[in-house]
């Protein structure tokens, strides 16, 4: 993937460092603006680095961060969504001790100071509310608080509320780790009906049966560099890809 | 949110009161606490009720504030005494009684204003020194945000103390006038309790209507993830700083009052340990409920005052010994139920 014109998201030169680690090191990459992407790599090869990079969550060090066509060298991450980004966390962090339904009311409501002070909430929000809950399944939980959901739940209603801002673009980290099969099925069901509708999909994964089958493109990271991008198949048959990552 | 309140939150892990429903433990506790109140008021007779319950809103309006930055955005502020003190200073240089002032040992500027042009002033004025404030303030998180409000509290005693030139330092300022609607003064004890508890009431009211606008919502969001929230496009810094002006307006506006009421401020009233005395309440009436707020205030008076009366103990440790109740209260509930007496939410 070189041509950027397809790319929603292209990086270049794009680094991080955490004192003397590079995280994410002068990485040049172009995502995709159709389908879905996977990032895979070895446990710190900068895929989560990456992401936090790109939705403004941690402060880039240096390079470019080119999204939509407009080159930003500051990404901040109350703008993210202006640029059709959204995210939900490999950690999965909800609002703790608020509802369900008013963690995604929450992405719904008015994002100025002074309109927000005097905005109820308005019957668009709660059929969208309704809609994303019965979406990921977690209508009946609607009224619990989200720490005391199931470690399932909570991923499935952190996806719900990154779906509830309807951008253009959504970054996964690890959206399949630690489910139960059931779960992990639900989750794949709704990364394909995004793709379906027309949006484009990051999401980063350890599990080889999933990149093997969903993603249409393919990043690997090692050390922060890139290692090689393409077709997943093709990817994946690649000498180096196997010695780096699937080990042998 | 951070190690500290981590630790405070494991203590006492499963008490029977914290697996008491909800709905149960307020019900009892309000009970409790109001039929304290009104057995109390009637064994002491008007008067004394009268005077009760006008202590009673000036702390409600500082505790109903309080927790808007302490409950419902995570702000675990103790600082909230220092706007209560600007908004009483404001109030006494300005509307106290001229004439007295050639009485002083030490002058004074005057303006001898009457209150209700220097009301708005005390709320602006408490409002705009939380903004500079805040402004720096957006900068820490959890523990160190306590450390620093800490330190506001402190800075802001000592300038009351030492800024004798408008504040008389120790001595104090007298004769600051009662509320007056032209020639009609609220000089007595039930008119001003009247204004006050209206004043109250506005207070509750636009508490209320910020808790539950969106703007409510989004501040429960930043107590509970204020990276997480900023993804999702919102300013969090404008958000904390508008919840923090608000709150501090109201506080100088009981302050304000204060003044008004005892016609009498110095410094020893907008001491540090107010303050704590003022987060204790919050934490035990129950963070982000703006009922708890109210009836941790009410408790709160009830046994600053009904201490008064108990025959064993001497009248010159009656202060201290509401300082070891309200601690030892403190420490008990944060073991049983951290979640105070009607809260749903933990530090």
């Amino acid at each position: 993937m070189t041509e950027s014109s397809a790319a929603v998201i292209h990086t270049i030169d794009l680094s991080k460092h955490f004192g003397a680690v590079r995280a994410v090191d002068e990485l040049t990459v172009a995502i995709p603006k159709t389908g879905i992407t996977s990032i895979v790599g070895p446990n710190g090869s900068g895929k989560s680095t990456l992401v936090n990079l790109l939705s403004g969550t941690l402060p880039l060090d240096g390079g470019i961060v080119i999204i939509d066509g407009v080159g930003l060298r500051l990404v901040k991450a109350h703008e993210s969504p202006q640029h059709g980004i959204t995210r939900t966390f490999q950690e999965v962090r909800l609002f703790e001790q608020i509802s369900a339904w008013d963690n995604i009311m929450v992405v719904l409501t008015e994002r100025r100071l002074i309109p927000s002070l005097f905005e109820r909430v308005k019957p668009a929000h709660r059929e969208t509310a309704e809609r994303v809950l019965r979406e990921v399944g977690m209508w009946e939980k609607r009224d619990a608080m989200a720490g005391e959901l199931s470690y399932g739940q909570r991923k499935l209603l952190e996806i719900g509320r990154a779906m509830a801002m309807n951008a253009q673009t959504y970054l996964f980290d690890e959206p399949f780790a630690g489910l139960f099969p059931q779960m992990l099925e639900r989750v794949k069901e709704i990364v394909v009906r995004m793709r379906d509708q027309g949006h484009t999909l990051i999401f980063i994964s350890h599990n080889m049966d999933i990149v093997r089958e969903l993603p249409d493109h393919l990043i690997v990271l090692d050390s922060g560099k890139l290692l090689t991008e393409g077709e997943v198949h093709d990817v994946l048959s690649r000498a180096e890809v196997i010695e780096a990552y699937l080990g042998e | 949110m951070s190690q500290l309140s981590e630790s405070i939150r494991g203590l006492g892990a499963s008490g029977p009161l914290r697996r008491m429903p909800r709905a149960n433990v307020e019900r009892i506790a309000t009970v409790v606490v109001l039929g304290w109140a009104m057995g109390f008021m009637l064994w002491q007779g008007a008067g004394f009720t009268i005077t009760l319950t006008t202590i009673f809103a000036i702390w409600a309006i500082l505790a109903v504030s309080l927790n808007l930055v302490v409950g419902f955005t995570g702000l675990l502020s103790v600082g909230h005494i220092g706007f209560f003190g600007i908004g009483a200073y404001t109030m006494a240089i300005l509307a106290s009684d001229a004439s007295y002032d050639q009485l002083r040992t030490e002058s004074i500027p005057t303006p001898d204003w009457p209150f209700f042009a220097a009301l708005p002033i005390c709320i602006a004025l408490a409002g705009l020194v939380a903004l500079g404030v805040g402004i720096v303030f957006n900068r820490f998180r959890d523990d160190i945000f306590v450390l620093v409000s800490f330190g506001f509290a402190i800075i802001a005693f000592s300038f009351f103390l030492n800024l004798r030139e408008l504040t008389r330092g120790a001595f104090g300022i007298h004769e600051i006038p009662r509320p007056a609607f032209g020639s009609w003064a609220l000089d007595g004890e039930v008119e001003f309790l009247v204004f006050a508890l209206i004043c109250l009431a506005l207070v509750v009211l636009i508490c209320w209507l910020i808790v539950t606008s969106s703007f409510g919502r989004v501040l429960t969001a930043i107590r509970e993830d204020e990276e997480a929230i900023a993804v999702f496009g919102y300013r969090v810094t404008h958000f904390k700083l508008a919840v923090w002006v608000l709150s501090a307006m109201m506080a100088g506006l009981a302050g304000a009052l204060l003044a008004s009421w005892t016609s009498f401020i110095d410094p020893n009233s907008f001491i540090l340990l107010e303050s704590m005395l003022l987060i204790a309440i919050v934490i035990l009436g129950g963070l982000a409920t703006i009922w708890g707020s109210l009836l941790g205030a009410m408790a709160f008076v009830l046994l600053e005052e009904g201490m008064r009366f108990l025959p064993f103990l001497p009248p010159e440790f009656v202060g201290q010994a509401r300082q070891v109740v309200l601690g030892v209260l403190l420490v008990v509930l944060m073991l049983f139920r951290p979640q105070g007496l009607v809260g749903r939410y933990r530090l």
